[in-house]
């Protein structure tokens, strides 16, 4: 199911839904009540029409239900020289944990505020839950934000707080005060409904911030960087805790983290941002087992890059040629013989071996142990290998591995691995994409 | 213990002891002296509010008497000078209050056409000479009888209205500057925080912003109410027949000041002081401090 969602936008598509000029039509997938732009919405209607062979037709009568966030081709550019955002396709499903990884001032906050309403994209549209809503301020959006540093306002009570959105709703008294009781509940924090945000601590605003979204049940949470002032162990304790309440409310969550182990743990899908655009998108054992890019690569724990040529096949396997001497393989999809590839191989998958004990099957490099630390849970090994590169290696210290002895500096060792576990990468970008935007060149800004 | 560790010891010791003497000793007096040179007149002015007022004039110390704190406005014109003081400080601190707080918001939030400017002019009716603010003032007033679409009897003759004019135009600047530098800091993503939860634009301004520049809007009121109720050199050009307290007294000085003069000094000093204890109480008991806040969470539980 969820894969359909991950089809390539097309281009066609993204053409239609520029706003750029006004004779530009933007489809509107469903219109329950066209807001705001009447005029582009009836344009909306017509090219729907034209694209009824397209997912409309997979889908049903109402394809997109089960699409709560829809970025399409979004754009944010900050004057002229900083693109923030650059372009962007996304769907978030119902009921998901999506999470935005990636650097600082790759763009994620920005991402998360056009989508909550603090922010009007340059170009491109947002809709929530098929409602076009792109231009449309916050407090007209069904979604919720836990702001980095909890926001949480200082001049009222935690109850105070919490109850904020309800009181807006005009709901009533006796409601309210259910409602924020249940809120506090699942929080963790009964009893703490008099205190004004200076008397808790960061770990309980934390989770006021989160009471205070959650209770006006928004059909998407948007989180940035909620754990990011906690110390650790905290941290660790609430990344669970957040899981627990998202699977318990059901509601979709969007996550910003600079931290790719807290991604990891806690979301269904993640995408990696970098320079304001998604550089892969996938499940977390997606992106880790096959990065796409050399970003991707290294961003998401350690890789071991190297560089050679396609040169032949074997079976499932494409052979490819790192230089004269030696040969590793690789799953065959998606290169082409002749093609110069980079390649890679995540540290914990190589296997230490005695030197020149070839395995008919496994990929083998042989290399000089240059350092070996010892980390309790493995043993970390950084060898040289011949062309002059360096793999690190981690080795479980298991019975097998400390029977065959620690290595020490110096020591001729075989790397071994399976050539499944085996990924390419694209080089990283460097350029951004063509764009209808072409930025000015550097040269200018000095 | 060797011996340069000893020398250390002893050294640390020298060190403390004059060091205490400081703190205890030196520190206080010298904030005695500090002290005492403010508070000084105010004293004076209080000592001779319980002066025997049977004499001509309030210089020479003729005996204790309670007479003028039972009777404080009785002189002929001084409870029409107070009231209009108390009035013009009223109205006053209202309009400047408000069209201050909108300007300074506006400063400090939206960049627009003239923007800098108006930051420099601001600080016009501040570094201008009071002397040359009213003469100009005065010189405008008069002016606007000369031309035919200022209705007769707008400005002139002079009275309340001018002089409220006048203090509304300097207190202004006060409180943009007073409100500038508080909402310089202020936590803009409070107000994000409330558009996410459904709050509009005006919902906003009040449950969120207003509530929270409160204190700033307090503390600009109060300075303006405090310019404005002593304000002698631009009243003195705007004000025609009125006459307001710091007035009063000026023109009581040839018949010599009337010991009621500072009793109602000594209360308008008096309600000062009430008001800055009272801001500080209110500005405790708003945002309590973080070791209040440790002992609450220790009581809890
Ligand atoms: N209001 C703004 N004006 C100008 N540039 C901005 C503005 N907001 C963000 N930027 C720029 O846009 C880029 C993306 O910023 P953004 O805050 O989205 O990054 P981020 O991924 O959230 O980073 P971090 O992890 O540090 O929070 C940065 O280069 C930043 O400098
Ligand atoms: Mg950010």
């Amino acid at each position: 199911m969820r894969s359909t969602f991950l089809r390539p936008a097309n281009l066609a598509w993204k053409a239609a839904s520029s706003y750029e000029s006004a004779t530009d039509s933007v489809p509107l997938l469903i219109l329950p009540q066209p807001v705001g732009t009447g005029a582009k919405a009836v344009d909306g209607a017509r090219s729907m029409d034209e694209r009824s062979g397209d997912s409309l037709a997979a889908g049903g009568a109402e394809p997109v239900s089960a699409i709560d966030v829809r970025l399409v081709d979004v754009t944010k550019r900050f004057g002229t020289q900083v693109t923030a955002v650059d372009r962007i396709d996304l769907e978030v499903t119902d009921g998901e944990f999506f999470s935005l990884l990636g650097p600082s001032g790759c763009g994620k906050t920005t991402t998360l505020r056009m989508i909550g309403g603090f922010e009007q994209p340059t170009s491109g549209l947002i809709e929530l839950q098929g409602q076009d809503v792109t231009w449309l301020p916050p407090y007209k959006r069904n979604v919720n934000t836990v702001f980095q540093d909890y926001a949480l306002f200082p001049h009222l009570t935690i109850f105070e707080n919490v109850a904020f959105g309800l009181r807006r709703k005009k709901t009533g008294g006796a409601e309210i005060r259910r409602r924020a009781a249940e809120m506090l509940e699942l929080v963790e924090l009964r009893g703490y409904d008099g205190r004004k945000p200076g008397q808790i601590s960061g770990g309980q605003a934390q989770r006021v911030a989160l009471a205070r979204a959650l209770i006006n049940r928004p059909a998407v949470l948007l989180l940035d960087e909620p754990l990011g002032a906690l110390d650790l162990k905290l941290r660790k304790q609430m990344q669970l805790e957040l899981k627990r309440i998202q699977q318990e409310v059901g509601i979709t969550f969007i996550y910003v983290t600079h931290d790719q182990d807290e991604a990891m743990t806690m979301s269904d899908r993640i995408a990696v941002m970098h320079r304001g655009r998604f550089e892969q998108l996938g499940r977390p054992q997606d992106l880790y087992e096959r990065p796409r890019t050399s970003f991707v690569a290294g961003f998401l724990g350690v890789s071991n890059l190297m560089t050679g040529r396609i040169d032949g096949a074997d079976g499932a396997y494409a052979i490819v040629r790192l230089d004269a001497s030696t040969a590793l393989r690789l799953p065959r999809e998606g290169v082409s013989d002749g093609a110069s590839v980079q390649l890679g191989v995540r540290p914990e998958k190589i296997r230490l071996v005695g030197e020149g004990s070839a395995t008919a099957d496994l990929n083998v490099l042989s290399g000089r142990v240059r350092d070996a630390s010892y980390t309790g849970v493995s043993t970390q090994y950084l060898v040289d290998i011949p062309g002059g590169s360096k793999m690190t290696v981690y080795e479980q210290n298991t019975a097998r591995a400390a029977a065959a002895g620690l290595r020490r500096k110096g020591d001729m060792v075989g790397l071994a691995w399976s050539p499944a576990d085996t990924f390419v990468v694209q080089p990283g970008r460097t350029e951004p994409a063509p764009s209808r935007y072409q930025e000015a060149p550097d040269v200018r800004r000095t | 213990m060797r011996g340069p560790a000893r020398e250390t010891v002893k050294q640390g010791r020298r060190v403390r002891r004059l060091a205490h003497l400081l703190d205890r000793w030196l520190l206080p007096l010298y904030a005695l002296l500090a002290v005492s040179y403010l508070a000084l007149p105010v004293l004076v002015m209080i000592l001779f509010s319980f002066n025997d007022p049977s004499g001509r004039s309030n210089i020479s110390w003729r005996g204790f008497s309670l007479e003028s704190w039972f009777d404080p406005l009785g002189q002929p014109g001084l409870a029409e000078a107070v009231t209009t003081s108390l009035a013009v400080a009223l109205f006053a601190t209202l309009a400047a209050t408000v069209l201050g707080v909108l300007i300074g918001l506006a400063l400090v939030r939206h960049r627009f056409r003239g923007r800098s400017s108006i930051n420099l002019l601001i600080f016009l009716p501040m570094s201008t000479p009071e002397i040359v603010l009213g003469v100009s003032l005065l010189t405008l007033f008069l002016a606007s009888t000369q031309y035919a679409f200022v209705p007769e009897g707008t400005f002139f003759p002079l009275g309340f209205h001018t002089i409220l004019i006048a203090h509304i135009m300097f207190n202004i600047s006060y409180v943009v500057v007073t409100m500038r530098a508080r909402l310089q800091g202020f936590p803009r993503h409070l107000e994000e925080a409330a558009m996410d939860l459904g709050a509009n634009e005006w919902t906003t301004f009040w449950r969120v912003t207003f509530p929270l520049i409160l204190p700033g809007v307090m503390a600009a009121a109060l300075l303006a109410f405090s310019l404005s109720i002593d304000d002698y050199v631009i009243t003195v050009f705007t004000s025609g027949q009125a006459t307001t307290f710091p007035l009063y007294i000026y023109g009581s000085q040839q018949r010599g000041i009337p010991v009621q003069v500072n009793v109602v000094g000594t209360i308008i000093f008096l309600v000062a002081v009430g008001m800055v204890v009272l801001s500080t109480l209110l500005q405790r008991w708003q945002r309590p401090d973080p070791v209040e806040a440790v002992e609450v969470e220790g009581a809890r539980t």
